[in-house]
């Protein structure tokens, strides 16, 4: 008992750990967690897959072992007991019982009436009439006992149900060597057969993920560091996946629209949908929704030429990578899952707009407004769908990678809209985006007409003229200073040309004193804006279009290519992928499990119930009415509180020995 | 003992049974065409537990139908618009769910500072008062919970679901678990004194309902994700709750007994060995269920994650709970322990029941992770 109570415990804490430590990750990151000294450590002893470690399973074997011996040694005894009315029981032992009464007289008792009495209380007697002694013994709550014994044999049940469905054959295999976890990242049909288990494996749980319209007639199971192929008996076909939203933007509901088909002349077995909570079982083998994603949409990209200003298109694949030169050097593509909505929480309307002012005022307000919310059920978020998005990195020759993150829609800010552009060059950063402002017809061109006419010091001298003559129209400076004003409206447009306001910064920090540089600084800017203004009209003119009107929505666009065009020299490509269009394509995960011991698991289970339900709530209560030598004896026993015993002894004494006083 | 037999109920029983059989029969002829077999079933299975219930414990013959009655006058008052929680006298201050979970704490406050009251001061009065205050509470509970089911499907009828989906509302029926089984054994016991102790760990359910009400504005109702659209949800959770209100009401009677076992308070709680079995029982009933739940929720997790056991860190710590308290049944049944090592024991069980309840939620990440906080 002691050593099952250790064992227990140690059960008790490994589970623990494995609940702390996450369970069947990639081992890289295990190794990149704990670093390698812990890693050789932790391995071996399997605390990265506790529940399956040799050892685990040995203590639990052990227990179900020591239950099954206990129900063996305690049954047979218990049994015979439940089944006993104790008929024989002597005049002694039954005096001795706390609950007893005796009077004289063998005559008290209407032997018909008392059998009345116990009958309508629920016992079941039996009647030993042997050398002038009549005993009736009766029980009642036997099952009390039985309890134990269910509750006993329901974790042996239960724990042969978990074994069924353990992967303990396919250990043993791979301790002898016949079988072996592939590690490689190879095709699927490329998996040597000692890494394949057959279609009469009885009990697997597998994984695998189709894209709409694919066939796939193998899960894979993981297993350590590698995975197993598993043969399905046969194969799944991706019709649809489809994905329903609330209004909030939550989803509501992945189906995925199936065949299964015959794998010999690929008929129709079976159709139908599998949706989450709702799995399809063919063949004794149930399919359940496990996952989604991106299964390789075609997408439509228009390359800007960051430095060269040209512009040409791109066709590529989600979930792929490609080759592409830029610059005349050779770069990587690597593209991500498309995802086709983008619900982001933009916080509470009109959550900005807390007065400020002392802390206390504050404090307040937000109290106010908690209570006033807590009242509503209804949530008031302002949840905005972004629309589809694209996520790919870039990587270089030197193998360095930057992660880019481009929406398709327009997106809307303060009157204007814009594409977004993210950008990071950390993979645990949070993405900067540059906001590329867009035309009426929401188009990036004129943006981009803008930016190369103002990042090609060709057209320098042009822009300053224009910008030097608009500001010495009205006469206010003198010809000598119009040149220099010129003079210095090329140079900063040379600067802008550099690196953006940054370049800018660096300009004035080398050149300028320090007390003045915040005033030429402010002066700068004047002048960089107004240039932009001559830049798009020179931008328009080259490509024979009418100048823009000097709008105030027409100068918030040129103000917020300033600083997009600022932005694009942190964006560490020489392209911009401008993300136009695309053909979703989805894919779907499916768990397949064959699992022949849920249902003794669920034996086990009910058992388990009615075992705990009779050891808690039935009672066991024996009666003894015992007439003879000159004696009538009424006996209770039963195993609940005492001042329990109490009552029902003083009723079931009122009841059978009713004329007799009170009195031992 | 409380047998089943007809010929000794009371006559209010039938009465109770009528009522709960027409309330069925007029749910069944408003929405059985929306009805699939198994909701018949659970109409059907609920009506006879209900029945049950109210015969098992007088007091649910009132309390039930007042819960109804209450929910009922909410569910008229809205007139199928939500916003007249806003400007409807009676919803705003009384009936609309958060007005009544509002109600509730405040009583559960009020109720447990009365019960401390009562106890020191030796005062029935005080003792009885907060004894009716925490049913006042519960009912407010109950109705706040129904009302709540009702408001979900104002929001939207794809929306709407019942309110256990939530570490919110599970508080909720935490509290309305918790305190009914208490009045249960008060009432069967006779030891209104033991409330100072049991109210404490509602109390501090009701911190943490407003807190979590008023910082992360967990009352708002969010439609189901996908994974939890499941009718088990409807039993595997209050099973569950059932549980996790027993051994906390365990937990805090062993509190008490260990101080009665120094001498603290001893003569104003009920005696030691009143409290060593009243605990016993609630640890009975809370095994019960949570062997009951933990099942409930491998059947549900067969048919929602693909197993029926996965060691998902919340199924582990149900795992090591349900351990910890076979355990201890054990060496109370088989060994024969007393005192004040299972008064221990039952404390630390809260510990370990807490963290299987909350702890997984906010520290572990699994496929639980909608409870999350």
């Amino acid at each position: 008992m002691r050593f099952a109570v250790s064992l227990l415990a140690i059960v008790a804490i490994a589970s623990i750990i494995g609940t702390v430590l996450k369970q069947g990750q990639q081992f890289i990151d295990y190794r990149i967690e704990f670093g390698d000294f812990w890693f050789g450590i932790f391995d071996p002893i399997g605390l990265f897959d506790v529940y399956h470690a040799s050892w685990f399973l040995a203590i639990l074997g052990f227990l179900m072992l020591s239950t099954s011996l206990c129900i063996y040694r305690h049954a047979p005894g218990m049994v015979k007991d439940i089944r006993s009315y104790r008929e024989h029981a002597g005049r002694n032992s039954l005096r001795l019982m706390a609950h007893h009464a005796e009077v004289e007289g063998e005559t008290v008792v209407d032997r018909q009436a008392a059998q009345e009495y116990l009958k309508r209380a629920g016992y079941r007697w039996r009647i030993n009439d042997a050398n002038g002694v009549w005993l009736l013994a009766a029980k009642k709550g036997s099952a009390q006992r039985l309890g134990y014994l269910f509750a006993h044999a329901a974790i042996v049940v239960i724990c042969i149900g978990g074994l069924m469905d353990g992967n303990l054959p396919l250990k043993l295999r791979e301790v002898v060597g016949n079988k072996k976890a592939e590690t490689r990242d190879i095709p699927q049909s490329k998996v040597p057969p000692e890494s394949r288990l057959g279609t009469g494996n009885l009990s697997f749980r597998g994984n695998v993920t189709l894209p709409e319209g694919a066939v796939g007639d193998v899960v894979f199971l993981s297993e350590g560091e590698g995975y197993f192929v598993q043969d399905l008996p046969f194969a799944l076909r991706l019709k649809q996946f489809q994905v329903d939203y609330y209004s909030t933007g939550m989803p509501k509901r992945f189906a995925s629209t199936i065949d299964v088909l015959d794998r010999k002349d690929g008929k129709i077995i079976k159709s139908g949908v599998v949706e989450v909570n709702k799995p399809l079982v063919v063949d004794g083998i149930a399919i359940y929704q496990s996952s989604f994603g991106d299964g390789g949409s075609a997408l439509q990209f228009t390359a800007w030429d960051l430095g060269g200003g040209g512009e040409s298109k791109l066709n590529a694949t989600s979930k792929s990578t490609q080759n592409i030169t830029l610059d005349g050097k050779p770069y990587t593509l690597e593209f991500g899952d498309l995802r086709v909505t983008n619900v982001e929480n933009m916080g509470k309307p009109g959550s900005g707009d807390v007065p400020s002012g002392d802390t206390s005022t504050v404090a307040v307000n937000k109290v106010e407004q908690a209570l006033a919310s807590a009242q509503s059920v209804k949530s008031s978020r302002n949840l905005r769908n972004m629309g589809p998005s694209i996520q790919y990195k870039l990587r270089d020759q030197a193998g360095q990678a930057v992660e880019y993150l481009n929406y398709l829609s327009p997106f809307y800010a303060d009157g204007a809209t814009y594409l977004l552009a993210g950008v990071r060059k950390d993979i645990t950063a949070q993405f900067q985006f540059i906001r590329v402002p867009l035309d009426s017809e929401n188009k990036s061109d004129a943006y981009m007409r803008l930016r190369n006419v103002m990042l090609d010091p060709a057209n320098y001298p042009e822009i300053a003229r224009r910008t030097a003559n608009k500001a010495f129209a009205d006469g206010g400076f003198s010809s000598t200073r119009r040149d220099d004003f010129q003079s210095v409206t090329q140079a900063i447009l040379q600067q802008f040309g550099h690196g953006g306001f940054t370049q800018i910064d660096k300009f004035i920090e080398s050149k300028v004193p320090a007390d003045k540089r915040a005033a030429v600084a402010q002066t700068y800017l004047k002048i960089l804006q107004n240039a932009t203004v001559d830049a798009m009209d020179v931008a328009q003119q080259k490509a024979g279009l009418p100048p823009l009107p000097m709008t105030a929505e027409n100068y918030h666009f040129l103000m917020d290519s300033l600083v997009a065009t600022s932005g694009f020299y942190e964006y560490g490509s020489p392209v911009f992928l401008q993300f136009d269009a695309f053909t979703e394509v989805k894919s779907s995960g499916f768990q397949l499990t064959r699992s022949p011991g849920e249902p003794v698991i669920f034996f086990g289970s009910i058992l388990l119930v009615i075992g705990i339900f009779c050891m808690f709530y039935l009672r066991e209560e024996r009666v003894w009415l015992r007439i003879g030598d000159g004696h009538t004896l009424l006996s209770l026993a039963g195993n609940r509180r005492p001042a329990e015993l109490d009552t029902t002894f003083a009723a079931h004494r009122n009841a059978l020995l009713p004329a007799i006083p009170q009195g031992e | 003992m409380s047998t089943l037999s007809l010929n000794r109920r009371h006559p209010l029983d039938f009465v109770f049974a009528v009522l709960m059989v027409l309330a069925a029969g007029f749910a069944f002829s408003r929405y059985g065409a929306h009805m699939d077999y198994y909701e018949q079933g659970i109409l059907a299975g609920v009506t006879t537990g209900l029945i049950w219930f109210g015969w098992f414990w007088p007091a649910m013959r009132w309390f039930l139908p007042a819960a109804g009655v209450l929910a009922l006058i909410a569910t008229a008052a809205y007139g199928n618009d939500l916003s007249r929680a806003q400007h409807a006298f009676l919803l705003k201050y009384l009936l609309a769910s958060q007005s009544a979970v509002m109600w509730m704490c405040v009583l559960y406050v009020m109720s447990t500072i009365t019960y401390w009251f009562g106890m020191l001061r030796r005062s029935e009065t005080a003792l009885g008062i907060a004894s009716g205050m925490s049913w006042t509470a519960a009912l407010a509970a109950l109705t706040a919970l129904l009302v709540r089911w009702y408001e979900s499907y104002l929001i939207g009828a794809d929306v709407g679901h019942i309110p256990v989906s939530n570490l919110y509302e599970v508080f909720i029926l935490f509290c309305l678990i918790t305190t009914l089984m208490y009045l249960y054994y008060e009432a069967r016991f006779k030891a209104r004194s033991m409330g100072a102790f049991v109210l404490l760990v509602i109390s501090a359910a009701v911190g943490f309902i407003l807190w979590y009400s008023l910082d992360r504005q967990a009352h708002e109702i969010q439609p189901l994700i996908p994974a939890l659209q499941s009718w088990w949800m409807k039993i595997h959770v209050p099973a569950n709750f059932i549980g996790y209100g027993a051994f906390s009401l365990a937990a805090m009677l062993g509190v008490a007994q260990l101080l009665v076992s120094r001498n603290v308070l001893a003569t104003r709680l009920p005696t030691y060995e009143t409290l060593g079995d009243v605990m016993y029982k609630a640890i009975t009933v809370g095994f019960l269920f949570f062997t009951i739940a933990t099942i409930l929720g491998a059947a549900w997790a067969a048919d929602a994650w693909g197993g029926y056991w996965s060691w998902d860190p919340k199924e582990t710590w149900a795992l090591i709970v349900w351990l910890n308290y076979a355990a201890w049944l054990h060496v109370r049944l088989v060994k024969g322990w007393r005192g004040n090592v299972l008064a221990w024991w039952a404390v630390v069980g809260l510990l370990v029941t807490t963290f299987a309840f909350i702890g997984v939620n906010m520290f572990l990440s699994g496929l639980h992770s909608y409870g999350g906080l």
